[in-house]
Order: C-alpha cells, then sequence, then structure tokens
C-alpha cells in the first residue's frame, strides 16, 4: 500500500493524547491506495488506483497494459492462418469463442461459409466453453467474497469440459479448435456420448452451486445493490454480455445477429433487473442452463457431410474491410479486419468485451467501500489478456 | 438480423465477377442481390480472382444526410455492411445526430488504420450499433498525421478508452478528450506501435533501460 496523501506523524505514538476528544479517530484525509497490480483479487495484472475517504471509495482509476502484447501488431505481419492461435491467447479462459470470432470474420471476408456440420460442432464447443468460462468466473467470484467451497465444485466439473476439448483437439486451455473454412478435426468416436454424459452430468451441479449461494445470506449481503449499474450508463459506456442483460436489457448478438447455426436453436435471454451483483450472478447461472439447451438441441441434430468449406491452401481476402462480431462469454467480441488483398491483414483490430466493460468499474464502485470493489471487479469477469492484448 | 433488410438495393450494378455469392446470411441481400436462385446449395468457389465490390448503400438515412451534406459524405455498403465516409470537418455534427436522431446508441468500437503513402495517413473508424433497430454501421473519415479529431466522449462516454487506445497506438490526438493519455504502453514510451513505420521488433529501447534496468527487451 502506498499511502501518498496521509500525514503518518498525525497519528504517530508520542501524538497520542487521550485526553483530546475532539480529535477524530478517522480524519477525513483522502487517501490514495494502490490495489494490484499484484493482487489475488484483480484476476491478473490489473491495478487499480483507489482514492478513499475512510473505507468508502471517492474514485477509481484503472492501470492497465500489464499484459500488452501487441496482439494487433503481430496480426499484421502473420498470415491470416498464421495469426489464428494468436486470438486463444487473449480470452484464454474462452479461447473457443476468440476462435470461432476470428474464423468467422475471415470467412466473411472471403465471401465463404463454413459448412453446416462444422457449425453445429462449433456450436457445441462454443456452448461448451461458455459454461467452463462461467464457471471460472463463478469459482474465483465467489472466492474473492469469502465463499470458498463453490471454487472446488466448478473447477472440478470444468475439468470434464477440459477433457472433451482435450479429446477433441489435443489441447485444453488455447485450443485452437476452427480453421479459417471450419474445423481442422472430425468430431472423435465418442464425441457425441461424452457431450451428452457431461449435459447430464452438470446440470444437477449447477444446482448445487446455486444452494450453496443463491439463498445464502452472505451471498446476499454481499452482492445485492453492490455495483449498481443503470440499463442506460451501461450502454452508454458499452457495456456488453451478462453485465448489460443484468442491467435489464435483453440484447444476446447470438439472437440478435444470429452466427453460426445459432438461429436453429430455442433458448433465452436470461435478464436481470437491478443491474447489481446478485443479479449478475443470477443472469450468468441461467445462461449456463440456456447453454446446456442449445448443446443438448446441437448434438442432437449434428448433419453430416463435410466439415471444411473448400478454401484455398493460401488464405488472400479479397481488398476490403469486415466487422464481425460474436457473443463471447464476457459480451460482444469484435474483429475488424482490413484487407490489401494480400496474404496478411493490412490491420485487424479487436473489439475486445473485458477492456470496455472494465471501463464501467468507475461508475460501478463510487460510493461503495474497498471490500466491494473486489466484488465489482470479480463480476465483471474481465480476463486481463484480453484487457491488454 | 434486420440491418440488410432494411435498406431497400433498388438493384445496384451486379458486382462484375459474382456469380455464386456463397450463402453468407448477412452479406447476401446487399451485395449479390441477382443470385438468388442459386443460394441453397453448399458454399463453392470462393477463389474467384474478383472479390465484391463495394455497392452504394440507399436508405432513407443516407437520402437525409446527403440532402443535408452534400458532398461532405459518401456512404457505400460492402458484403451488406454499411459505412459512411465523411469529410472531417463534419465529424462531431454527424455522430452526434447519429445517436440523436438515429438512436445509435451504442458505440462498438473506435479505432484507425494507418496508410502512410497517402496523403491524408490515418482513417479514424467508428463502429455505431442501434439497439431500437438493431443495424450497424461504419463512420470513417481520413485525417492527416498530426492532425486532431474532436473526441466523442461526449456523445458516448464508452469513446474514453477507446480514444486513450487510438491515441496510444497511433498518436492521433482527440480535442477535449478528459483524460487524454497512453493506457496500454506506459506514460513515458516514445512511438504509437501501430503506425506502419514501427517495426514489429522494434521497442523504446531507452525507456527499457531506465527502467526495466536490461539492455533490451528483445
Amino acid at each position: 500500500m502506498n499511502d501518498s496523501t496521509h500525514d503518518a506523524s498525525n497519528r504517530g505514538l508520542s501524538n497520542l493524547e487521550l485526553e483530546t476528544p475532539e480529535k477524530p479517530y478517522l480524519d477525513s484525509n483522502e487517501l490514495i491506495i494502490n490495489m494490484g497490480p499484484q493482487h489475488p483479487a484483480t484476476h491478473g495484472v490489473l491495478r487499480v488506483i483507489l482514492k478513499l475517504d475512510g473505507e468508502k471509495v471517492l474514485g477509481t482509476e484503472c492501470v492497465i497494459g500489464y499484459l500488452h502484447r501487441g496482439v494487433e501488431k503481430i496480426a499484421e505481419n502473420r498470415t491470416y492462418t498464421m495469426f489464428n492461435p494468436y486470438v486463444d491467447r487473449m480470452d484464454y479462459v474462452a479461447a473457443v469463442s476468440n476462435g470461432l470470432g476470428y474464423c468467422e470474420a475471415v470467412e466473411k471476408l472471403m465471401n465463404v461459409e463454413a459448412p453446416a456440420r462444422a457449425k453445429y460442432i462449433r456450436v457445441i464447443l462454443t456452448e461448451l466453453n461458455r459454461i467452463a468460462s462461467h464457471q471460472l468466473w463463478l469459482g474465483t467470484h465467489a472466492l474473492d467474497i469469502g465463499a470458498m467451497t463453490p471454487l472446488f465444485y466448478t473447477f472440478r466439473d470444468r475439468e470434464e469440459i477440459l477433457k472433451i476439448f482435450e479429446r477433441y483437439c489435443g489441447a485444453r486451455l488455447t485450443t485452437h479448435a476452427f480453421r479459417i473454412g471450419g474445423c481442422q478435426y472430425e468430431t472423435y468416436a465418442g464425441f457425441e456420448k461424452d457431450v451428452k454424459n457431461f449435459l447430464a452430468f452438470v446440470a444437477p451441479k449447477i444446482d448445487e452451486y446455486e444452494e450453496l449461494l443463491t439463498t445464502n445470506r452472505i451471498w446476499i449481503e454481499r452482492t445485492k445493490n453492490v455495483g449498481v449499474i443503470s440499463a442506460a450508463d451501461a450502454i452508454a459506456l458499452g457495456v456488453t454480455g451478462p453485465v448489460l442483460r443484468a442491467s435489464g436489457v435483453k440484447w444476446d448478438l447470438r439472437k440478435a445477429q444470429p452466427y453460426a447455426a445459432y438461429s436453429e436453436f430455442n433458448f433465452d435471454i436470461p435478464t436481470g433487473t437491478n443491474g447489481d451483483t446478485y443479479d449478475r450472478y443470477l443472469v450468468r447461472m441461467a445462461e449456463m442452463r440456456q447453454s446446456l439447451r442449445i448443446i443438448e438441441q446441437a448434438v442432437n441434430g449434428i448433419p453430416e457431410g463435410p466439415i471444411m468449406a473448400k478454401v484455398p491452401k493460401i488464405i488472400k481476402p479479397p481488398v476490403g474491410e469486415i466487422y464481425h462480431s460474436i457473443e463471447a462469454p464476457k459480451g460482444e467480441l469484435g474483429y475488424f479486419i482490413v484487407s490489401d488483398g494480400s496474404t496478411q491483414p493490412y490491420r485487424l483490430r479487436v473489439r475486445p468485451p473485458s477492456f470496455v466493460n472494465l471501463q464501467a468499474l468507475d461508475t460501478m464502485v463510487r460510493g461503495l467501500l474497498v471490500a466491494d470493489v473486489v466484488a465489482v471487479i470479480g463480476t465483471i469477469d474481465i480476463v486481463l489478456g484480453e484487457v491488454d492484448r | 438480423m434486420a440491418e440488410e433488410a432494411k435498406p431497400p438495393v433498388p438493384p445496384p450494378p451486379p458486382p462484375e465477377g459474382e456469380k455464386k455469392p456463397a450463402a453468407e446470411g448477412r452479406a447476401a441481400p446487399a451485395s449479390a442481390e441477382p443470385a438468388k436462385p442459386a443460394e441453397p446449395v453448399k458454399p463453392a468457389a470462393p477463389a474467384k480472382p474478383a472479390g465484391p465490390v463495394p455497392v452504394p448503400w440507399m436508405s432513407p438515412l443516407v437520402e437525409k444526410y446527403k440532402g443535408q451534406y452534400g458532398s461532405g459524405l459518401d456512404a457505400h455498403s460492402y458484403l451488406g455492411q454499411n459505412c459512411f465516409a465523411v469529410d472531417r470537418s463534419l465529424i462531431p455534427d454527424i455522430l452526434r445526430l447519429l445517436r440523436d436522431e438515429e438512436q445509435f446508441d451504442y458505440c462498438v468500437d473506435i479505432t484507425a488504420v494507418h496508410y502512410p503513402q497517402r496523403e491524408k495517413q490515418f482513417d479514424v473508424v467508428w463502429i455505431l450499433y442501434s439497439f431500437p433497430r438493431n443495424e450497424r454501421v461504419r463512420v470513417k473519415t481520413q485525417i492527416a498525421d498530426g492532425a486532431s479529431i474532436p473526441s466523442s466522449v461526449s456523445i458516448w462516454a464508452t469513446a474514453n478508452w477507446l480514444e486513450r487506445e487510438v491515441y496510444d497506438m497511433f498518436g492521433i490526438e482527440f480535442e477535449s478528450h478528459p483524460d487524454l493519455k497512453r493506457i496500454l504502453l506506459p506514460d513515458g514510451w516514445k512511438g504509437h506501435p501501430l503506425r506502419k513505420d514501427y517495426g514489429i521488433l522494434q521497442q523504446d529501447n531507452e525507456w527499457v533501460q531506465i527502467n526495466l534496468g536490461i539492455e533490451s527487451g528483445q
């Protein structure tokens, strides 16, 4: 902690006079402290400068960039195919979503479309990844607030998803599961059975998480009316994903502008009403159940057929530009690609949901206590790999 | 998906070399009007030499602003995505109008593209979305190196960090931005990495030596 404005000598032992009751115990000097970048509750290397009055937060400033690797610059110096694995390293807990967004953006630029079977495989893996991402969020968020048990439960169950990924493509985290034009790998023997087993396995587990938290008195005290953001503020700040939906805006790109095969499945968009940490928790829990519905429909209806569209070996999109975005677990993940007709993108911009959502932190924590800042950072669900790129 | 359905595209000159528009939902209606019957077949033959070309974007919205601003504004549509190319002088006005009158209430992204060989070296791009209309539009303008551009933080609060990132990566200044400073790179860093003249291995070695105490970051 770096105490820069407080005059420490005021509180030195020599000045401690018991007979001066008019001297307030807590003076009202503003205190500026650093939280992070090495802090377990900031979910990575996020540094937040807090301006405090006692325990009350007067304002915050986020200092980011500790994990900046220049992903957009790298993209300009790699071919479209070579850049594909890099996107997994942005939001590394939802690597499949990153890959889906990138592959679809390039496909759109080339005017090709992945075959139906590839789209179904993509939906199944992406939704599995959404559940894994939400499980990781829930475990760490609950841990931040002081509930340790959910962490073990969610990591135990997330493992089953990672096993499916590993069997499918050999990787657990940075999967690089998709290729431009479809999927590299056909599903392995027993894939559908594994996914169905997982659905049956995880549904009661989600109830279990809810039993631990939803009516838990401490959980409610720590999350209800904490970090409230109104729908109007959320829209002005460009917030998307579960955070936006918890403020009552029923908007999900999977419905609003369907991509992959999402228009073929029935599912609901869970929304909240108060826009507080508790509602965001409920929205994400409901989203996991909706993901299960989508996966169930997809796995029962995987069409036969090829998994790769006819794409040239060397990918050379025509001159032009495209913006394509998908509903990643954290919000709208967009790729803006400018092609000059060569094998490398002329410019590739990633619109990261975590980066934009993190900007709302200041609005959400003003007037709260320091302990609530931890809860709010958790509830926004950021991944610093994506914030900093 | 209402986006392409809206602008009633009066058959534009069919883009040359477009014998089969691969069945891309969003792309199909605007750029590929003439070839409807061939749609349901599997995507095929993307390797045609000439790609789709931008077509003029026709809609009441465009008519309205064209009437108002005339030659300062050009509207086109590429692969079903609509884009305004506007003159730098119109920038704060047109963005504000798009939000206030056309309900583009969500600023998705602000970014830039560097074309060093051009006289006006930078394209600044706003990607906007409207929740009520479920429609996206891009606004583009060209500015010269060293020129500044009005900030849109007063229009969309989200522009704050997005503009800081553009400043950090390209060195484009945004006028009346509340707190224009670097966001991803350290404050004392020299250079703007996403400019084309900045090499991929290039670093601010002086900064690295002073602050990290090592010879080089490579």
